[in-house]
């Protein structure tokens, strides 16, 4: 039997494929994405195509289950899915995990928001060497011998030389039969970036606030992770002080407290002149907050921190700035005032999950 | 009989012919079936198909076939049986499974294929089907190759929106009678005689006026039903639909048989949990009282109880099922049923109760011939089974944001079941008028039994009925408590209060 199916099989890919792209918004904000990450590839849920029909709405109606529980226990992980009498012919939701290569989906989105390419700086400057073995040479190290090729022309000299006995086949190779691997010193361009994440983790941010910073960044990593070999990513948070975290407790924690953006910036710029060195790095500091910053002479401070310690080196500098009811929201329009003519300089305001789509865009639409 | 069935290899001969004498000699009365055995990509293929190796080229079957093979590639499922409902049975083993497996799985089959052949709910199905199926495949593909696939997958597409609005019960039951009026006639006014009486005097007891003028209400109110159209609300909204919806003929042929395809498909859903209860307790019976050495008896156990396995947000048709045919086994054994039993109030003695009968077997035979899966539980469901068995109802908790054990009380739990069996768990919808506001406008109602349809799913699906209907279409459904009637006019949608 051949498997016919694989026609069918194929559109349905396709239609997806096409989902992918026309709904991409819609993934973004749900932020399922994130998560799950395997080695080279990313598992999307993506939701089969349901085939609208009349039918009950989930919630309200219920089911019956079996087993242990007091009533008002929860039902615990296993969701309930369908139940016995709906199953029919292959109905109900099923939740479909399609698998997508992260340059894929870094392609996919760099289509649909129309992102340039970035122009990494300084290509021709960053060079590193690296050793490639190329050839075999008579001499070199006992460590790189090549003992095939050193079996070989021991067999081929005896052979030759009519020491060879086929009923006792035993090849003693001598000093001149050695080989040995040899190497070159290739320069390899190398394409080094670093994404320094800041974030604001004073009482203000909320949760949903930190999903924003969580999908956002991800998208960013994504997308820059394309462009250069190594990414590397560190992650600050700050209140009124500054410290770095790995990346769980960056999304993770919440701090109360006031805030001193200038805090982040110190740090940011200390991690830069100790670690990335911007002759050989790209270089891109990403901040949110939700604008309230303690006063004005913090404020001050940062832009100075801004115009002389970090923005002379960097490829960009990103602040999204995120709305919470509690910013006032004014750093965004101070920084505007000071920087925002900087031609590496991107700002941004993030109403809310929906605007995450366009925040991507300015940011990254510089092709930096 | 068996000796046409060469394609499998002998050992699987051997042991289907071993399964199919045990089978027998059980009373278990089935079709001739043929075994297939196949790979995991086919039998993947297979089922996504739903079981027939015929379908019509469609995206929904190539969906199918991802998530199975995706499942089985990570180990997280794989089909063990699949057997369809057709004259001879096609059944498909899996070719890595150990025979230990092959014969749960035989011994399986052979329960289905009995209940196939001897449930009331499949008699009006076609025994033909692989044939019908190829056939229905044929047409589409024609269809496609003289008007292209986008357009015909576009109209299945809207066609399986639809799929679901045919009505369950239509083939049990005489809706319609056959007399059909001519159409170009117009029927005389019938007026009311009354009762026969042969005495002039008694006329007037016998028929008094206001008996009359009721009588002749009624013939009237029937004249005027019989002018419209449907002369009853249709619950079969794709007949309506292809008798009097303005459809090219190709769409005619389509929807038809989306529909053939539904009603041959909805006993199996309507049977759920008998059928799968019923072959999982021939299979365990099968198993353990002849089969299985001792070799085999762990593996046997594992899988059968992974079969078994329940989890609390899902109700497992096969331990409903099979629980519940022994509950009905052991209680037609013990005597337990009829007056004496049902009055009988007391929890020792009903516990103790055993007259040693030993109907058991007999009366499940007659139960698998008789019932459906709502008649079933609403019959044989009883307060101490549901107890034993821990059943529970479920429901989201809006406060917490989570689903949460509801109820154990029996009735409740007993409703809760019914109500997802009822309708084969759709929401009753049916055509009340064909030309409402006296406009061609389609008008559907819902008959709201207290769950709302899911909205944004309703106003898609009612896109759909309007893209075959062509006129304006309006559903009246309840929302939160409240009359609301639902329009797509072809363009927009729009909702209003109605009282209902």
């Amino acid at each position: 039997m051949s498997l016919k199916i694989k026609q069918d099989h194929s559109r349905f890919r396709d239609i997806v494929r096409g989902r992918i792209k026309s709904n991409l918004k819609k993934f973004i904000q749900k932020g399922e994405m994130v998560g799950k990450k395997g080695k080279d590839f990313i598992t999307i849920p993506v939701p089969t195509i349901d085939i609208p029909h009349f039918r009950y709405g989930e919630k309200q109606q219920g089911g019956v289950g079996q087993g242990d529980g007091e009533p008002g226990d929860p039902l615990g992980p296993g969701q309930p899915g369908d139940g016995a009498g709906k199953a029919g012919e292959g109905e109900g939701q099923h939740v479909l995990e399609v698998d997508v290569s992260l340059d894929e989906l870094a392609e996919i989105l760099g289509e649909e928001l129309r992102l340039p390419r970035i122009q990494p700086k300084g290509k021709d400057r960053i060079v590193a060497t690296r050793l490639k073995y190329t050839g075999v040479a008579p001499q070199g190290p006992e460590s790189l011998r090549h003992f095939k090729r050193t079996y070989k022309q021991a067999l081929k000299r005896q052979i030759a030389s009519g020491a060879y006995n086929y009923r006792k086949p035993i090849i003693v190779p001598t000093r001149e039969d050695r080989r040995y691997r040899t190497w070159k010193q290739v320069p390899v361009p190398e394409t080094n970036a670093v994404v320094i994440y800041m974030m604001d983790v004073s009482g203000s941010m909320g949760d949903e606030q930190k999903e924003i910073v969580r999908i956002e960044s991800f998208w960013i990593d994504t997308w820059l992770r394309k462009h250069y070999k190594g990414l590397e990513t560190r992650y600050i948070i700050h209140d009124a002080v500054a410290r770095e975290v790995d990346r769980d407790t960056f999304f993770h924690t919440r701090e109360s407290g006031g805030t001193m953006i200038s805090s982040a910036y110190k740090l940011c710029k200390e991690i830069i002149e100790a670690e990335y060195a911007p002759s050989s790095w790209n270089i891109y500091p990403f901040h949110f907050s939700d604008g309230d910053n303690w006063s004005a002479d913090d404020t001050r401070l940062c832009v100075d921190l801004l115009k002389h310690g970090i923005l002379p080196g960097v490829n960009l500098f990103c602040y999204g700035q995120v709305e919470s009811p509690y910013g006032s929201g004014q750093f965004i329009k101070d920084l505007r005032e000071s920087v925002g003519t900087g031609e590496n300089v991107a700002l941004s305001e993030i109403a809310d999950k929906e605007a995450i789509y366009g925040s991507i865009q300015q940011f990254l639409g510089k092709g930096k | 009989m068996t000796d046409k069935h060469t394609s499998l290899p002998p050992h699987l001969h051997d042991i289907r012919k071993q399964i199919e004498g045990h089978a027998r000699a059980f009373g278990l009365d089935f079709y001739d079936t043929v075994f297939e055995v196949l790979g995991f990509d086919e039998i993947n293929m297979v089922a996504a198909y739903g079981g027939f190796p015929n379908r019509y080229p469609h995206w929904r079957f190539g969906m199918e076939y991802d998530r199975l093979s995706k499942g089985y590639e990570y180990g997280l499922s794989k089909i063990y049986e699949m057997v369809i409902n057709n004259e001879p049975s096609y059944a498909y083993l899996l070719e890595s499974n150990m025979d230990v497996d092959q014969k749960l799985v035989m011994a399986h089959v052979f329960g289905h294929v009995d209940f196939f052949k001897n449930n009331f709910m499949f008699r009006h199905t076609n025994r033909k089907m692989m044939d019908q199926m190829a056939n229905h495949a044929t047409r589409v593909r024609r269809y496609q190759d003289k008007l292209g696939v986008e357009l015909v997958e576009d109209f299945i597409d809207r066609s399986l929106s639809l799929e679901n609005l045919i009505d369950y019960q239509a083939p049990y039951v005489k809706r319609r009678s056959d007399r059909k009026p001519d159409p170009d006639e117009p029927p005389e006014r019938a007026v009311a005689r009354g009762f026969k009486s042969d005495r002039e005097y008694m006329r007037e007891y016998i028929n008094p006026p206001e008996f009359l003028a009721e009588q002749q209400r009624r013939l009237d109110a029937e004249a005027e039903r019989q002018k419209r159209l449907p002369e009853r609300p249709e619950r079969d909204v794709l007949l309506f639909l292809l008798e009097h919806a303005p459809l090219e003929r190709w769409e005619h042929d389509v929807l038809s048989i989306i529909r053939d395809e539904s009603y041959y498909f909805a006993p199996q859903g309507q049977t759920k949990i008998m059928n799968e209860g019923w072959a999982t307790y021939w299979h365990s019976k099968i198993m353990t009282t002849k089969v299985l050495d001792a070799s085999e008896i762990i593996d046997y156990a594992d899988h059968h109880s992974g079969t078994l396995a329940t989890s609390p947000g899902q109700l497992n048709p096969y331990k409903l099922g099979v629980e519940l045919w022994r509950d009905i086994e052991d209680r037609w054994n013990k005597g337990r049923f009829g007056k004496e039993y049902d009055e009988c109030d007391s929890y020792a003695a009903r516990r103790q109760w055993d007259r040693r009968l030993m109907l058991g077997r007999e009366k499940i035979f007659e139960v698998r011939k008789h019932y459906n899966d709502v008649t079933f539980i609403d019959e044989f469901l009883s307060v101490e089974f549901c107890l034993d068995q821990k059943l529970f109802t479920f429901g989201y908790n809006e406060k917490h944001q989570r689903w949460e054990i509801m109820e154990r009380e029996f009735r409740k739990v007993k409703d809760k079941l019914l109500h997802m069996l009822t309708n084969f768990g759709q929401p009753i919808i049916a055509v009340e008028d064909g030309n409402f506001e006296n406009r061609g406008e389609l008008l559907l109602v819902h008959k709201h039994d207290g769950v709302d349809l899911k909205l944004d799913y309703a106003r898609e699906t009612l896109k759909n009925v309007q893209s075959m209907w062509r006129r304006p279409v309006n559903l009246v459904s309840k929302v939160d408590g409240r009359g609301t009637l639902f329009r797509f006019d072809g363009k927009d949608h729009s909702d209003k209060r109605v009282e209902l």
